[in-house]
């Protein structure tokens, strides 16, 4: 029996011990005709063996294309003690640490992650993790609305420059509690959001508004003055950030004159595996005056009864185990795992290391561009700086030649037509520092040839 | 007992480095307007204070690995390491979320299997697999009852009905989805109140939030009725899937009654709590809620998989996550699911039922009393240190935090709200009888220290890295965040 360490007699013991005779009389308060004897539908098992071999086949079979798509997933190194000590059962197969003197190290993992992102952002106070970035933004558009005490409207303004699935997921998770999410136009030059663009709502009641930075595009926006704006209006800012990207950019604590209100971002380039869509981590940071309408686990430090320095969950009358039906969030489990590995991975980079990453990230992109824009009927759309991502213009329909590439090992980029239809024939490329030189011509040479051949047909 | 661990940032010497950091690169410089002025504080280590840092304090944890971990309502069973070994392979952690479907095959045929196993175990029509725990499949949960109502043009229905002894994300995502929560009262054998039901529903009911086995760990044995009367009354079940453990391949909420119900496959499908997550909290719908189910989903067409988006389901309510909620999760339960087949997943029932039953006699035996005498346990249960409290001044918390002397992660104390001083005992099908006996013992052994030394069982625990904290303090002196200490 699979995981299950009964012998027949300890069966036997047990149900004498009970005081029935079969393991089918506890199930005797399930009325009569409800219970069901078979499950239909349920192949029959296999042995760990024969799983592996099936695992592994359908692993092998998806391969290891060469990819040069981010559009907020990022291929990183992850340095080999990030998963080592991550996949140890004391972390992977402990609980949200309730017990506080019994989870001690996720508690003071929980508190150092905090730190390293509230220094990352510039901000006073972290959570321990929400589920991802894009949920991580919906909490945060609540978060403000509960934080702001003069704005009714319960309205935010979001770029349409930010990620266009992040978008979405804040509408489906805002949506019930009657938030209005308007949409900021986009500079069709830059590929950034017009300070103007802001300026134009002055005089209505804006709750919140947010920036992303880098935006989807991987342009930079010009954040200290949508900051500025943002407060002229009376609005809280909402950072939406890459924290790889934070290791070089000014972090959201500085924007402006006085500072983003709340960050949030995805933390899947600190040390965490594509893995195919998650899981990832979303973060989040705020000022001190706010950290009352954070949702999600927060660790802090304090003492025990003999003055011992030790940490706890705490502000937990946020939380809904405590608050029920008023709580910031229904969050509960969030991304402890995720959270131990994104802290480990910044301990082993470092300030030093994590900028290396920035810096070569952007480096490969900037070859990237030069590489893929060179080839005839292939420019770059946008102007301005980019972090490590770019949107190119086609002469030639996108999807078919990301289909001619996927064939040949690459994946080629992010095709812009499906949430962008006023850029015509428009991909979104990436490179981080796992791309090399040879990777970048491989790419080059493909797709040129692939257009060469697209024209004389 | 080990020492406590500075935290790493006291490790931190300047200019200290490790093999992952990478050569400088030359890129062309950003204008300075962007630029960060300052590096940003973050720990300088070498790789084996990074090791040897962090191992220790995984040291500092109880976890299933090491101890028995019996929190009920968690299922805190063995997670197996196939299931993490197989979610590991190369092809699966490699593939980016967006790439082309024809390179993820392999992939989209696991998480296709997973559906159809999910809704085959609790026999829905459909299932979606993106939330990414219980609670967000909970969210998922109540926004399709409310677009289902919607789309009937009943927009009079803004009331979701959820028992007392509930999980706080029940009323916690009634409120995130715009609704009104209205609490019902249980009776005192475990049982739903049908009166108090009956008074409660109305034209604006939209539905009912239910956990069954219940928080208060018995089967609801009137099920059938309470859901012939919330349906009469125009509304949906919602089915918790917390407690779907104890009726694995015996009950399928589907039969029940239920319209919709968010499976826990971090705890029923045996994936990790890491420390706090990840979840899964994949959603199931009887076919009415078919068109509202979160996107993306897994199709086949033919002979190959694609997903699913809102252009083939455009009532759906949306998106709940970036990409594909925790997938990796998700391949780690279908790989415990193929292993365990149809008979294995009845076993579970079967034995974790049969391990709560057996630690329940022997503490009734050893004089603990249960908070619903009388009931079959299902694959949890509550004791009531009530007495232990009137009498000796020891309450739930001290003997839950003395467990942890003896080796033994504490249960749920103090859940559900509406026993007083109460254990809730959850011992999963993965323990030996040799485990539970030893559990009894300790408990045993913590009543006579109650009667005999109570300060010893107030004091508790004594043999941790730190004693009881100062949670007022932690509250009240807010420190989140490490400072370099002002010289």
């Amino acid at each position: 029996m699979p995981y299950i360490p009964h012998t027949s007699d300890d069966l036997r013991a047990m149900l004498e011990r009970i005081g029935v005779r079969s393991l089918d009389e506890l199930f005797d308060e399930i009325p009569a005709g409800l219970g069901v004897d078979q499950l239909p539908g349920i192949p029959p098992a296999l042995s760990e063996m024969e799983v592996t071999r099936l695992a592994g086949e359908r692993a092998a079979a998806d391969g290891q294309p060469l990819n040069f798509i981010g559009a907020g997933a990022y291929e990183h190194h992850v340095p080999a003690p990030v998963w080592a000590l991550v996949s140890r059962g004391e972390f992977y197969s402990a609980y949200t640490p309730y017990q506080a003197e019994a989870s001690q190290g996720t508690l003071q993992v929980m508190y150092e992650f905090q730190s390293m992102i509230a220094a990352l952002t510039g901000l006073d106070a972290a959570n321990a993790s929400l589920y991802d970035g894009a949920s991580a933004l919906a909490e945060a558009c609540l978060m403000a609305v509960r934080a702001h005490r003069r704005s009714r409207a319960a309205r935010i303004l979001v770029p349409r420059t930010v990620h266009p699935t992040w978008r979405r997921v804040a509408r489906a998770i805002t949506e019930g509690q009657g938030l209005v999410l308007e949409e900021l136009p986009c500079d069709p030059q830059t590929g950034t959001t017009p300070a103007a663009a802001l300026a134009a709502q002055a005089g209505t009641d804006v709750t919140a508004v947010v920036i992303q930075q880098p935006n989807f595009f991987g342009q930079l926006e010009d954040v200290d003055a949508l900051a500025r704006q943002a407060r002229a209006l009376g609005a809280l800012v909402i950072a939406a950030v890459n924290p790889v990207a934070l290791a070089v950019l000014k972090p959201p604590g500085e924007w402006g004159d006085d500072g983003a209100d709340i960050a949030c971002g995805e933390g899947q380039p600190l040390g965490i595996p594509l893995s195919g869509g998650g899981p990832y981590l979303g973060f989040m940071a705020t000022r001190i005056e706010h950290v009352r309408q954070m949702p999600g686990r927060i660790a802090g430090r304090t003492v025990d009864r003999d003055g011992r320095p030790g940490f706890t969950l705490t502000l937990q009358a946020r939380e809904q185990h405590i608050r029920r039906g008023k709580a910031t969030s229904n969050i509960c489990t969030n991304q402890g795992l995720l959270m131990t590995a994104a802290t480990i991975h910044l301990a082993l980079l470092g300030p030093t290391g994590l900028q290396r990453v920035a810096e070569a990230c952007m480096a490969r992109s900037q070859e990237l561009v030069a590489a893929l824009a060179a080839q005839t009927g292939v420019r770059l759309l946008f102007s301005g700086p980019r972090f490590h991502e770019a949107a190119l213009a086609f002469e030639a329909p996108v999807a078919p030649v990301l289909e001619v590439l996927a064939a040949q090992g690459i994946v080629g980029g992010f095709d812009l037509a499906g949430d962008y239809p006023e850029l015509g024939q428009a991909l979104l490329v990436c490179a981080t520092e796992t791309r090399t030189s040879a990777d970048i011509a491989r790419y080059a040479r493909a797709l040129g040839s692939l257009l060469e051949r697209t024209r004389a047909a | 007992m080990l020492a406590p661990e500075p935290v790493i940032f006291e490790l931190s010497r300047p200019g200290r480095t490790t093999p992952a950091q990478q050569p400088p690169a030359a890129a062309a410089a950003l204008p300075e307007q962007f630029r960060r002025r300052q590096p940003a504080a973050l720990p300088e280590v070498s790789e084996l204070q990074v090791v040897r840092h962090y191992t220790r304090l995984s040291q500092l944890n109880y976890s299933i690995d090491t101890r028995f971990y019996p929190l009920g309502s968690c299922t805190m069973k063995y997670n197996p390491k196939v299931c993490n070994a197989l979610a590991l392979l190369p092809g699966f952690l490699a593939r980016h979320p967006l790439a082309p479907a024809a390179t993820g095959q392999g992939l989209l045929a696991c998480l296709f299997e997973l559906q159809e196993l999910l809704a085959a175990v609790t026999g829905m029509a459909g299932v979606s697999l993106t939330p990414m725990a219980g609670a967000q499949g909970e969210f998922a949960g109540v926004a399709m009852i409310r677009a289902y109502h919607r789309a009937r043009g009943d927009h009079a229905r803004n009331e979701i009905l959820v028992p007392d002894a509930a999980h706080g994300t029940n009323p916690a995502t009634a409120t995130m989805c715009g609704m009104k929560v209205r609490e019902l009262a249980s009776r005192p054998d475990g049982d739903l109140d049908l009166d108090a039901l009956d008074a409660a529903l109305s034209p604006a009911t939209a539905g009912i939030m239910l956990t069954n086995p219940s928080t208060l760990g018995v089967f609801e044995r009137n099920i059938v009725e309470v859901a012939r009367r919330v349906h009469a009354a125009g509304g949906l079940l919602y089915y918790d899937g917390a407690n779907l453990n104890a009726i694995l391949g015996r009950v399928r909420p589907g039969d029940m009654g239920f319209d919709v119900i968010h499976v826990n496959l971090h705890k029923t499908f045996s994936t990790p709590h890491g420390g706090g997550g990840p979840g899964a909290g994949a959603v199931g719908v009887g076919e009415r809620l078919l068109p509202f189910l979160p996107v993306p989903i897994v199709g086949r067409d033919g002979g190959c998989y694609r997903w699913l988006d809102e252009r083939d389901l455009p009532q759906s309510i949306g998106r709940l996550s970036a990409f594909m909620g925790n997938t990796g999760i998700l391949l780690r339960a279908w790989v415990y699911l193929r292993i365990l087949g149809a008979a294995g997943l009845r076993r579970v029932a079967e034995y974790s039922t049969l391990n709560a039953n057996y630690l329940l006699a022997r503490l009734t035996e050893a004089g603990f009393e249960p908070a619903c005498s009388g009931r079959r346990a299902s694959h949890e249960f509550i004791v009531t240190l009530r007495r232990q409290a009137r009498e000796l001044g020891v309450t739930a918390m001290d003997f839950a935090k003395r467990l942890l002397d003896y080796g033994y992660h504490a249960p749920t104390t103090y859940f559900p709200l509406l026993v007083p001083e109460c254990l809730l005992i959850e011992p999963t099908e993965t323990e030996t009888r040799e485990e539970l006996d030893g559990f009894v013992e300790a408990l045993a052994a913590i009543q006579r220290e109650a009667a005999t030394d109570p300060e010893l069982v107030r004091g508790a625990p004594h043999s941790l890295p730190v004693r009881r904290l100062d949670d007022v303090r932690a509250a009240r002196q807010l420190d989140l965040a490490w400072r370099p200490a002002a010289r």
